[in-house]
């Protein structure tokens, strides 16, 4: 009587189970490539140089995207002076100051929920809380406000992320040398934690690039050129994906596969350059 | 007489460009336990891993040789890991219990390979769980998580879901060293009485516990098997000059 | 005396620089805590009216949406079952499908393969939610519309909508949603202990069996945060699914033009005047109930994780 290890048993359950999970992981990276394929093909022979330089023109019937792109420029510069020192300044407290308790708690639990709340509910409340209770209007300030509290939670937990890896080393070397708690911050905490306050930077300008229902209501869909450079800010401006929205309702499809492929061509940039930033960090890590 | 259980033959194993094993062959008997001895990082636990095939979920890792189980070559493209690891069974370091409960634990490996009926599973359990000397203190809370046992229990509940597989080989690595001493006894105690059904192969760091509870020891270092023999010839008069320090503690 | 380094005076000086420091941090983190409330806040300001005006029986619980009858009705019963049903629909499909992809990233694939297939997934979670909408209009809906054809050619009461139906939606939901399930089930999924794992495989455990057993029993806090993710993902979509849901208010089937809350909101907006701008703020309030729920549950759910791993 010899158990043999030889007689290989094939268990059908296995492979079928195999097989989905091939098939699932397939669909997963199909379907990106089927998007990113079919934007580049219908796109490709709309992209020139005239539809990025110019602005669209009833008069000489042509399309073209510079007014979205100075807008889609401001709107994420204006986002970012606002939210970046309150998402770095948060996480700072909540990192280095706060010492548990209710209100960081609360504060944890509000970043969280602020995460979580669908773009179409930001743009109600920023037309009604900026447009017209602080009569900013339809503008790009408007629009760029909502989106600073969009962007919040990306800043703050790529900041948090960042500067839980700063190593304990750092700060006890610090305050044994008897640097301050804010002087050990602004000279050794912020600078280690750059690469990842940057890659929270970055991630919120492809989801600022990305956006449009908290921007519809909010920063309008205007695409012409204002020379006003300051007075801008005041004035409606559609992003691209805004245009790209509008094309669609109006059934261009050629504009929308032109202006999708400028977005994906963004996007692919930023992901990649926080690939990078990741690597680097990694490196020096290890 | 002894039955050879296990014979390997001239095996070697490299961890990419690491030559961890150098050379080993060794005749391993049935119904005996074994001990494999010497410093941290001697190969010990790597020469354990490769006789139920473990070492296979490591990426990069090279093997050549021979190990034979009941005559029949582990390494040959016909077997059946699942087969072999059922005939072979583990016990780690560091308890590893699964998060269910007591009973899911030991009923595990059976259910794993078709075993369904109820009853059965019952036995099963039962008798596995006394075969590991646990029964009497788990019998009245089969339900419980199996992490609300202590780290002791814990281990002998990992022996016991070994032996719910009827594995007729039983590989320890370092059992007890994760464990306090009177765990540790139990778990030595119990050694007597499987080796009467098993053949159990126990890698220990502990010299000790090798004179205590096994027949044959291997001594390692770095990679090489220098001695083997019964236990009492092998701490009585060493035949290598390296096994004679290492026991009488000049190194390790 | 001046001259004498004095820890004192020092400390003094640094201690307000200090504290305005620390001021100013809690200030900034405070400043999630003021949006939420304030954002709940207006939510509940700007719902409400309607509620009182039309009355809550004839908003959440009546399914006849007709705001500019010269007798206007404002059941938006309709509207709430689509959110729910295509959330579930695309739950159903993206699910098994994101942690099928998870369980290939973090325990089947090759480390070459898992190179190629992650940083697509990352890709898409990039893609703004337009973009799918567009290819919605393109490639789902027609395919929807032959289908349609195929199935109700010979039935007179079908309302045809040239595939912008309610499959549509959940075929793009459940797209959307699937980067979010699969980081956060891979994340889970790599962060179960290695040696359960081993404790599996040396029973004799395959290595399907093992993944089904143990790792995804282990990981179910995490996958489980994931779907919950993936529902409020779903239900808080608007600009995807916009163009291609047919946009009229429908009992949820699947072939039917339907109108998701978000959807409601996003293409009456630009018009709706008075009661009906009120009632739209009411959907809002809803989907922000809805959405708060889904957060509570998500805060409990990682609790309960953290207590078991405790």
């Amino acid at each position: 009587m010899h158990n043999s290890i030889y007689d290989k048993r094939v268990r059908i359950s296995d492979n079928v189970i195999r097989v989905l999970i091939y098939l699932s992981a397939f669909v997963s990276v199909a379907i990106l490539v089927g998007i990113i394929g079919l934007v580049v093909i219908k796109g490709a022979p709309h992209l020139s140089w005239q539809l990025i330089s110019t602005v669209s023109s009833s008069a000489k019937n042509t399309f073209g995207i510079l007014g979205n792109i100075v807008n889609t420029l401001y709107i994420i510069v204006i986002t970012l002076l606002i939210v970046t020192p309150l998402g770095v300044g948060g996480a700072v407290y909540l990192n280095e100051y706060a010492k548990g308790g209710k209100l960081v708690r609360a504060i944890e639990f509000t970043i969280e929920t602020l995460s979580g709340i669908p773009s179409i509910i930001f743009g109600l409340f920023g037309m009604v809380f900026f447009g017209t209770v602080l009569k900013l209007g339809f503008s790009i300030l408007t629009g760029a406000l909502t989106l600073a509290l969009m962007v919040l939670p990306i800043i703050t937990s790529s900041t948090q992320v960042a500067l839980k890896s700063v190593p304990e080393s750092y700060r006890a070397g610090a305050t044994g040398m008897g640097a301050t708690k804010w002087y050990m911050i602004r000279t050794i905490i912020l600078p280690s934690a750059m690469p990842g306050i940057i890659t929270g930077i970055i991630l919120g300008i492809g989801r600022i690039i990305g956006e449009s229902a908290a921007l519809l209501f909010t920063a309008g869909s205007s695409y012409y050129l204002v020379n006003d450079f300051f007075g801008h800010i005041f004035k409606p401006g559609g992003t691209l994906t805004i245009q790209l929205y509008l094309s669609m309702t109006k059934a261009r499809y050629d504009q929308a596969f032109a202006v999708a492929l400028v977005l994906i061509i963004l996007v692919f940039v930023l992901n990649r350059i926080t690939h990078i930033i990741a690597n680097r960090m990694n490196k020096e890590k290890g | 007489m002894e039955n050879t259980k296990i014979k390997v033959e001239h095996l070697n194993l490299y961890y990419g460009q690491n030559h961890a094993l150098k050379d080993v062959t060794m005749d391993i008997y049935e119904n005996k336990v074994t001990a494999f001895i010497g410093p941290s990082g001697c190969g010990k636990s790597t020469f354990l891993k490769t006789l139920n095939r473990m070492n296979d979920l490591i990426e990069n890792v090279k093997i050549d040789g021979l190990v034979e189980l009941d005559d029949e070559n582990i390494y040959d493209k016909k077997v059946d890991t699942t087969l072999l690891r059922k005939k072979v069974g583990m016990v780690f370091q560091q308890p590893n219990p699964f998060p269910m409960s007591i009973y899911d634990n030991v009923a595990y490996g059976p259910r794993l390979h078709g075993i369904k009926d109820k009853k059965r599973l019952d036995e099963i359990v039962t008798n596995s769980l006394k075969g590991a000397a646990l029964y009497d203190e788990v019998k009245d809370d089969l339900k419980k998580s199996a992490l609300s046992l202590s780290g002791g229990q814990q281990q002998r509940l990992c022996i016991a879901r070994a032996l719910a597989v009827e594995p007729e080989v039983i590989l320890m690595d370092e059992p007890t060293s994760a464990l306090d001493p009177i765990s540790t006894l139990k778990i030595e105690d119990l050694m007597e009485d499987l080796k009467k059904k098993y053949t159990v192969i126990i890698v220990t760091h502990n010299m000790q516990q090798a004179t205590r509870i096994a027949d044959y020891t291997a001594f390692f270092l770095v990679g090489e098997m220098v001695e083997y023999g019964k236990t009492r010839d092998l701490f009585a008069t060493p035949q290598d000059k390296r096994t004679e320090d290492y026991i009488t503690g000049r190194f390790g | 005396m001046n001259k004498v380094l004095s820890i004192m005076i020092n400390s003094k000086t640094k201690s307000r620089v200090e504290k305005t420091a620390e001021w100013i941090f809690k200030i900034c983190a405070l400043f999630a805590l003021i949006a939420v409330v304030m954002m709940t806040g207006y939510m509940i300001y700007s719902g409400t009216p309607a509620l009182l005006k039309v009355g809550i029986k004839e908003i959440l619980f009546s399914n006849v949406w007709n705001p500019s009858a010269a007798n206007p009705q404002y059941g938006i019963l309709n509207i709430i079952f689509t959110s729910i049903v295509g959330s579930a629909g695309a739950i159903l499909i993206g699910v098994p499908i994101g942690v099928l992809t998870a369980v290939y990233l973090s325990e089947v694939a090759s480390s070459q393969m898992a190179k190629i297939v992650k940083p697509a997934v990352e890709l898409l979670a990039g893609i703004p939610s337009v973009v799918y909408g567009l290819i919605g209009i393109l490639l789902i809906n027609p395919v929807m519309y032959k289908l349609e054809l195929f199935f109700f050619k010979n039935d007179p009461t079908h309302q045809f909508t040239g595939g912008c139906n309610l499959l549509s939606a959940i075929i793009i939901l459940a797209i959307m949603i699937l980067p979010t399930v699969i980081n956060i089930s891979e994340s889970a999924i790599r962060s179960v202990p290695k040696h359960l794992k081993s404790g599996s495989l040396a029973l004799g455990g395959s290595q399907i069996q093992t993944i089904f057993k143990v790792i995804l029993p282990a990981a179910k806090t995490g996958i489980l945060s994931a779907i919950v993710l993936g529902v409020g993902r779903a239900i808080g979509e608007a600009m995807a699914i916009v163009l291609v849901s047919g946009n009229s208010v429908n009992l949820p089937l699947p072939f039917n033009s339907v109108r998701f809350l978000t959807t409601a909101i996003v293409s009456e907006m630009s018009y709706a005047t008075g009661t009906h701008r009120q009632v739209l703020f009411t959907i809002g309030l809803v989907l922000f109930i809805f959405i708060m729920i889904i957060n509570i549950i998500l805060t409990k759910i990682i609790k309960s994780g953290d207590d078991q791993h405790a």
